[in-house]
């Protein structure tokens, strides 16, 4: 079977999977509502929205923190025997691919829906709209893309603390992408001109297949255990 | 010893001396703090090769797992870890004779904390697992993607930065003239080649000392011949 279909079987299977389990979904819909929800609160006790950097800032913190929740859910469920028979159909490269593939579109599901409701509560300064969801998209891609190979290594270093492991692995690497995508959404909230991002975006785009590759030439040694 | 212990030696006592005491240049702000270039620039040198030499042997032990391979990527890591620390804290009593703070937001200095920061969680790493193999095989892996995401922040962001206080980029005026003096030049090579052969020493006696403790485990007594 070609790489891009095998794919695309893997996708198709965790997309099931996690429509069987919609509580696991279902939770972290939740982590983001509450935690859009406690913002609100804590900044109507300085009269309502807060201002344009913090509003971004603290959008971008809650959606780190979904990502690590999603990422640290993906690769830890699966158990070794489960693990064995994935090795014997699937080839890895396409395994890590379809992961990667899968947790940018979960980070998709939960950020927009975030958004809407952070939105309602907290307001919304943006005023170039394309670009912020420019921003949003390529987010996702990227914490999905830096997490996923992390999430793998912290789910076999496992010994009930992959949790805390997998933030202290992954947050570190995130810092250049985060700080390139605050600066790209910065922008787009003012409104400025797209020249002013272009570079940060292509450097994104380049940080990504970088990642990218590093995580398709890692993960079969990942694997072989 | 072999010959390039001397030379280490020879060369930082070479730096040490004519460092303090050599000709520099008379320049405001700096003064004589720019005798900080032999110490502080070095050490990112010698992380910077040190390093690399790490992650080569972290990507031989995933081609050809041995021990061996391992304790290798593991001390050089360690002394690249040692040498990026005192690089920090060079610059940071730099920065607070010149830009008269200990530390400011820059993408240069951050890109270098953050860098500490992936490789203390390299460390991490490695006292989480129990397992020898997997332990070997799972922190050659970070470390691997631990590089990569190190170069775009150490040498990728900061050419990109539009602004920044540190010296190599607009801003600061003076850094390309000292560069190009020679007197300073005569004393700045030797001490990066210096300080890096340190590292390489500090690898090289760390290392003797991991394979030793990794021979007196294996040939420890189990307990069915003591008994």
């Amino acid at each position: 079977m070609s790489l891009p279909a095998e794919i695309w079987l893997l996708l198709l299977k965790d997309l099931r999977l996690e429509w069987r389990q919609r509580s696991a979904l279902g939770g972290l819909l939740l982590y983001m509502g509450g935690t859009v929800y406690v913002s609100y609160l804590s900044f109507s006790f300085r009269g309502g929205a807060p201002p344009a950097p913090a509003w971004n800032a603290l959008f971008w913190v809650i959606l780190l923190f979904a990502a690590l929740g999603a990422a640290g859910r993906g690769l830890a469920q699966e158990s070794a025997g489960l693990r064995l028979y994935y090795y014997t159909v699937a080839r890895p490269e396409a395994v890590v691919l379809a992961k990667i593939i899968y947790n940018a579109l979960l980070l998709l599901a939960l950020a927009i829906p975030g958004l809407l409701l952070y939105t309602l509560l907290l307001g919304n300064p943006v005023q170039d709209w394309p670009t912020y969801a420019l921003s949003i998209g390529l987010g996702a891609v990227s914490l999905a893309s830096s997490l996923t190979l992390v999430a793998g290594i912290a789910a076999r270093a496992g010994q009930g603390g992959g949790g805390t492991l997998l933030a202290v692995l992954g947050l570190p690497v995130l810092v250049p992408v985060l700080l390139l995508l605050v600066k790209v959404s910065k922008n787009a909230l003012d409104g400025l001109p797209w020249d002013a991002s272009q570079s940060a975006v292509i450097t994104l785009v380049a940080l990504n297949f970088i990642v990218g590759a590093v995580s398709y030439l890692l993960f079969p040694f990942l694997w072989r255990s | 010893m072999k010959w390039w212990k001397y030379l280490t030696i020879g060369l930082l006592l070479y730096t040490a001396v004519m460092g303090l005491l050599g000709h520099v240049p008379r320049l405001a702000i700096l003064n004589e703090t720019e005798r900080n270039l032999y110490f502080h620039v070095p050490m990112w040198f010698g992380m910077t090769i040190i390093l690399l030499a790490s992650v080569i042997n972290s990507i031989r032990y995933l081609r050809n797992p041995s021990p061996r391979l391992d304790i290798l990527a593991h001390e050089s890591a360690k002394t690249g870890i040692l040498l990026g620390v005192l690089g920090l804290m060079t610059g940071s009593l730099w920065a607070r004779y010149t830009w008269g703070t200990w530390w400011t937001t820059d993408v240069k200095l951050n890109g270098a904390a953050v860098t500490m920061l992936i490789y203390a969680a390299y460390l991490v790493l490695r006292g989480a697992v129990n397992d020898e193999q997997q332990r070997a095989r799972l922190s050659a892996i970070y470390n691997i993607f631990a590089f990569a995401a190190l170069i775009p922040l150490l040498f990728i962001m900061p050419r990109l930065a539009s602004a920044s206080l540190h010296p190599g980029m607009g801003g600061n005026p003076g850094f390309s003239k000292y560069d190009l003096d020679s007197a300073m030049r005569m004393v700045f090579y030797p001490a990066v080649i210096g300080w890096t052969l340190l590292g390489v020493w500090i690898t090289e006696v760390a290392c003797r000392l991991a394979f030793v403790k990794e021979k007196l485990y294996e040939n420890q007594p189990n307990e069915k011949q003591l008994a």
